[in-house]
C-alpha cells in the first residue's frame, strides 16, 4: 500500500533499523547462553561470553619444583619456566596469593624473609632465598590464552550428571502424553463439528471454559486419586495426566478445523452409505491432518517444557527426573556457579524444541490461529 | 521394566485400546442392539444415531470430567479441610492465608503482573508485527522474536540468569554498568520491588512472539480498501496505524491480552527457578507450589483463589464462543 501516495524512504530506513534492533535484543540471551555452553569454565569467569572470540587473561599458579635447587653464592636459587614445557607470554605475576598480579613481567618482586621473584614475560623465572628452600614455593601469573571452545561442558553434564537419563525421562514422558490425546479428542472433535444431538452446544461451551481452568487446581485432588487406585506418582500418572491437560485444547483446535472442512464432501459419501465411523476415518481424519499436526507441537512442546506436572505427578527420586525438573531442582544448587555446566544443560533441554519449532513452524503458527483468533 | 519400553507399550495399549474401543463400539451398535433389520429397520437406524455421538463423546468427557471438572470440586471440598484433611475447618484456611503476609506480597505481586505482562507483550508483538509487516525479510525476523516460545519456562530462566547474573563478567546488564563506570556489580534480582520487573521481562520475552504471530494475522486481515482510502484522504502512517488499523483489530488485541493474562496466572516456573520466591517475588503460583505436599489445605486455598481470578475470563471466553456459533 506504501506505493500509492508515495514511499518515506526515512521511514523506512527507521523501520529496518528498528526491527534490527529488536530481533537482536531477542537473540542476545538466547546466543550467550549457547556461547558459554562450550566455553571453559575458567574463561567464563575471567571474560564476558561477548569477548569470547579475543584471547582471555587468566590467572594461573604453579609450584616451582625443588629438584632444581641450586647454590649461587650465599643463595639458594630455583630456576625455570612457568610454563614447563609449553610458552605463553606472562602479562603480571606475583608470589603471593594476595597480590597475583602485582607485578610487570621482568620486575623483581621483594618476598617476605628477603626472597625475591623474578618472572620475564616469556615464563622464565628465578627464585631466591638466603635461607634453604623446603616447601615448593606457589608462583603467581596472569597470561593470555587463546579463546577455549570445547564439547568438554557437554561431556561433563553428560557422563558425570545423568543428564542423558533426565533426557531419556523427558522423551518418555513426552511421547505418550502427545500420541493418546489426539485420537480420544478427534473422535470428540468429529462429533461435536458434525454428529446432530441434544446438548452440543453446551459441550463446546464446556470445552472452551475448560481451556482456562488453572493447572493449580487439579494437582492436590489428582495426586489423591491416583494415590488412591495405586497409580501413585509414577509415568502413567503423568501421562493420563498430561492427556487430561491437553483435551480441551485439542477438542477445540479439531472441532474449528474440522467445522470448515467442506460439507458436500461429507453429505455425499452419507448419501453413498457411508457410516458415521467411515466418514471419521476415510475422510475427515486424513483431511484434519494439519489441524492434528498443530496439536501435535503444541502439545509435544508443552509437556517437554513442563516443569510443574513433572513436580507433581513423577516420583521426587532422582532416577525419574526429567530435564527441567533436572536443572530447577538439582543442577541450579549443586552446579550453582558453574555457569558452563548449566549452560549446556539448558542447551540440551531446548534443543529438541527448538528443531521441532523451526522445522514446524507452519503448523504451529496455524494451530495459534486456529486456536486463538475467532 | 525401563520407563522407555513402558512408553511404547503405553502408546500401543492407549491408541490400539482408543481404535479398539471405537470401532467395536460402533459394531456392536449397528450390529447388535440396533440392527437395521428385523420388524423395523428404519426405526432402528434412528435410534443408533441418536447414541452414536456420546460413543464419539465418551473417553474425551470421560477424561475431561476426571482431569478437570472433578479437580474444580475436589479442590474446592479439600480446601475447606485442615493441613492433614481429618478436620472440617471451613473457611479457616483463606482467612488465616489472607492473614498472611506472605500471601498478601504474593497478591499484589501477581497483580503487577497480570498488569504488565499482557500489555507488555501485546504491545511489542502489536509493534514487531507492524513494523514487519512490509519487510522483505519481516519472515524471517519475526520467526526468530517467535523463537522464545519453543523455549521452556525453566530454559528461559537460565537464558536470563546470563543477564542478570551478579557479576560483570557474565551477565550482560551488570557488563554495560560496568562500562559506564559503576564500580560494584549488582544483583538486580535482590532489588526489592523492581526485581518483579526483572522476572517479567523474562514471560515478555517469551509471550512476544506469541502476540506478534496473532497480530500479524489479524494484520494482514484488514480490508485493504479502507487503508487506501486514508490514504488518499492524507493520513499519515501513523494515523493510519492508530485509527485505522489499530480500532479493525480490537477484537484479536482483546483475545491476545485475556490469552496471556491466562497464562501469567498459572506459570510458577520463572519465580521457582530465579529466585525461589525470595527477596519480595512471590506470586501466586509459586506460593501455592511452596505449601503443595506440605499443606494440601493450603496449597488449594491458594489454586481456588486463582480459580476466581480466571473466571471472569473464563465466563467472557464462553459467551464469545456461543456467539460465534450462532
Amino acid at each position: 500500500m506504501d506505493n500509492i501516495a508515495g514511499t518515506k524512504s526515512s521511514l523506512t530506513w527507521a523501520v529496518n533499523l528498528s526491527v534490527i534492533f529488536l530481533v537482536l535484543l531477542w537473540l542476545v540471551p538466547t546466543i550467550g547462553l549457547l556461547v558459554s555452553s562450550f566455553r571453559d569454565r575458567d574463561q567464563i569467569s575471567a571474560s564476558g561470553w561477548w569477548l569470547s572470540p579475543f584471547p582471555v587473561e587468566q590467572n594461573f599458579r604453579v609450584r616451582a619444583p625443588l629438584d632444581d635447587l641450586a647454590q649461587d653464592g650465599p643463595l639458594y636459587v630455583l630456576e625455570g619456566n612457568v610454563f614447563g614445557e609449553g610458552s605463553g607470554s606472562v602479562s603480571a605475576f606475583g608470589g603471593t596469593s594476595r597480590a597475583p598480579d602485582a607485578n610487570e613481567p621482568g620486575e623483581t618482586a621483594e618476598l617476605t624473609r628477603d626472597r625475591t621473584l623474578t618472572v620475564a614475560a616469556d615464563g622464565a623465572f628465578r627464585y631466591t632465598s638466603p635461607a634453604e628452600i623446603k616447601r615448593e614455593p606457589s608462583i603467581y601469573f596472569a597470561s593470555e590464552t587463546p579463546p577455549d571452545f570445547s564439547m568438554g561442558n557437554y561431556e561433563t553434564i553428560m557422563a558425570s550428571d545423568n543428564m542423558d537419563l533426565a533426557f531419556i525421562n523427558t522423551l518418555t514422558v513426552t511421547i505418550p502424553a502427545t500420541i493418546i490425546p489426539i485420537l480420544i479428542a478427534a473422535f470428540a472433535a468429529y462429533a461435536l463439528a458434525w454428529m446432530d444431538f441434544a446438548g452440543r452446544g453446551l459441550l463446546i461451551a464446556i470445552v472452551v471454559g475448560l481451556l482456562v481452568v488453572p493447572l493449580q487446581l487439579a494437582l492436590v485432588p489428582l495426586l489423591q486419586l491416583h494415590n488412591k487406585v495405586g497409580i501413585g506418582q509414577s509415568f502413567l500418572g503423568i501421562w493420563l495426566a498430561h492427556t487430561g491437560f491437553g483435551l480441551p485444547l485439542a477438542i477445540y483446535l479439531l472441532r474449528n478445523y474440522m467445522v470448515g472442512l467442506p460439507r458436500d464432501i461429507i453429505e455425499s459419501a452419507k448419501v453413498d452409505g457411508a457410516t458415521d465411523f467411515q466418514v471419521f476415518t476415510k475422510i475427515v481424519l486424513p483431511l484434519s491432518f494439519p489441524a492434528l499436526a498443530s496439536f501435535a507441537i503444541f502439545q509435544f512442546l508443552w509437556t517437554w517444557n513442563d516443569l510443574l506436572v513433572a513436580k507433581v505427578f513423577l516420583p521426587s527420586n532422582s532416577e525419574s527426573w526429567v530435564m527441567t525438573v533436572k536443572i530447577a531442582d538439582d543442577l541450579l544448587g549443586s552446579r550453582g556457579g558453574d555457569w558452563g555446566i548449566l549452560a549446556a544443560a539448558a542447551f540440551i533441554s531446548i534443543a529438541v524444541p527448538l528443531v521441532v519449532f523451526f522445522t514446524m513452524q507452519r503448523y504451529l503458527v496455524r494451530g495459534l490461529l486456529a486456536g486463538s483468533v475467532k | 521394566m525401563s520407563p522407555l519400553l513402558q512408553g511404547v507399550l503405553t502408546i500401543i495399549i492407549g491408541v490400539g485400546g482408543c481404535v479398539g474401543y471405537f470401532y467395536l463400539s460402533n459394531l456392536i451398535l449397528d450390529k447388535v442392539i440396533f440392527p437395521p433389520r428385523a420388524d423395523n429397520p428404519g426405526r432402528n437406524i434412528n435410534r443408533a444415531n441418536l447414541v452414536r455421538p456420546w460413543l464419539f463423546l465418551f473417553p474425551a468427557m470421560f477424561a475431561l470430567g476426571l482431569y478437570l471438572v472433578y479437580p474444580v470440586v475436589g479442590s474446592f471440598w479439600r480446601s475447606l479441610f485442615n493441613r492433614s484433611g481429618d478436620e472440617f475447618i471451613g473457611f479457616g484456611n483463606y482467612t488465616t492465608m489472607f492473614g498472611d503476609a506472605g500471601f498478601q506480597t504474593a497478591l499484589f505481586n501477581n497483580f503487577l503482573w497480570v498488569l504488565f505482562v499482557p500489555a507488555a507483550a501485546t504491545f511489542l508483538g502489536l509493534l514487531v508485527a507492524q513494523l514487519t509487516d512490509r519487510l522483505s525479510w519481516g519472515n524471517i525476523a519475526k520467526s526468530l522474536i517467535f523463537m522464545p516460545m519453543a523455549i521452556s519456562f525453566v530454559g528461559a530462566s537460565l537464558i536470563w540468569k546470563f543477564v542478570y547474573a551478579n557479576n560483570a563478567d557474565i551477565g550482560l546488564i551488570n557488563a554495560i554498568r560496568d562500562m559506564f563506570g559503576a564500580s560494584e556489580p549488582l544483583d538486580v534480582l535482590q532489588l526489592r520491588f523492581w526485581n518483579n520487573f526483572f522476572l517479567m521481562v523474562i514471560l515478555i520475552w517469551i509471550q512476544t512472539g506469541f502476540a506478534m504471530v496473532i497480530l500479524s494475522a489479524a494484520l494482514r486481515g484488514i480490508p485493504e480498501e479502507t487503508i487506501e482510502a486514508a490514504i488518499i484522504d492524507g493520513a499519515n502512517p501513523f494515523q493510519i496505524f492508530f485509527k485505522i488499523k489499530v480500532p479493525q483489530i480490537m477484537g484479536t488485541i482483546v483475545v491476545v491480552w485475556t490469552t496471556i493474562t491466562i497464562l501469567v496466572l498459572k506459570v510458577f516456573d520463572i519465580v521457582y527457578t530465579m529466585t525461589g520466591g525470595n527477596f519480595g517475588t512471590e506470586i501466586l503460583p509459586s506460593y501455592m507450589m511452596s505449601y503443595m505436599f506440605r499443606d494440601d489445605g493450603r496449597a488449594t486455598a491458594v489454586a481456588f483463589v486463582i480459580m476466581i481470578i480466571v473466571l471472569p475470563v473464563m465466563i467472557w471466553n464462553i459467551r464469545q464462543a456461543r456467539a460465534e456459533m450462532r
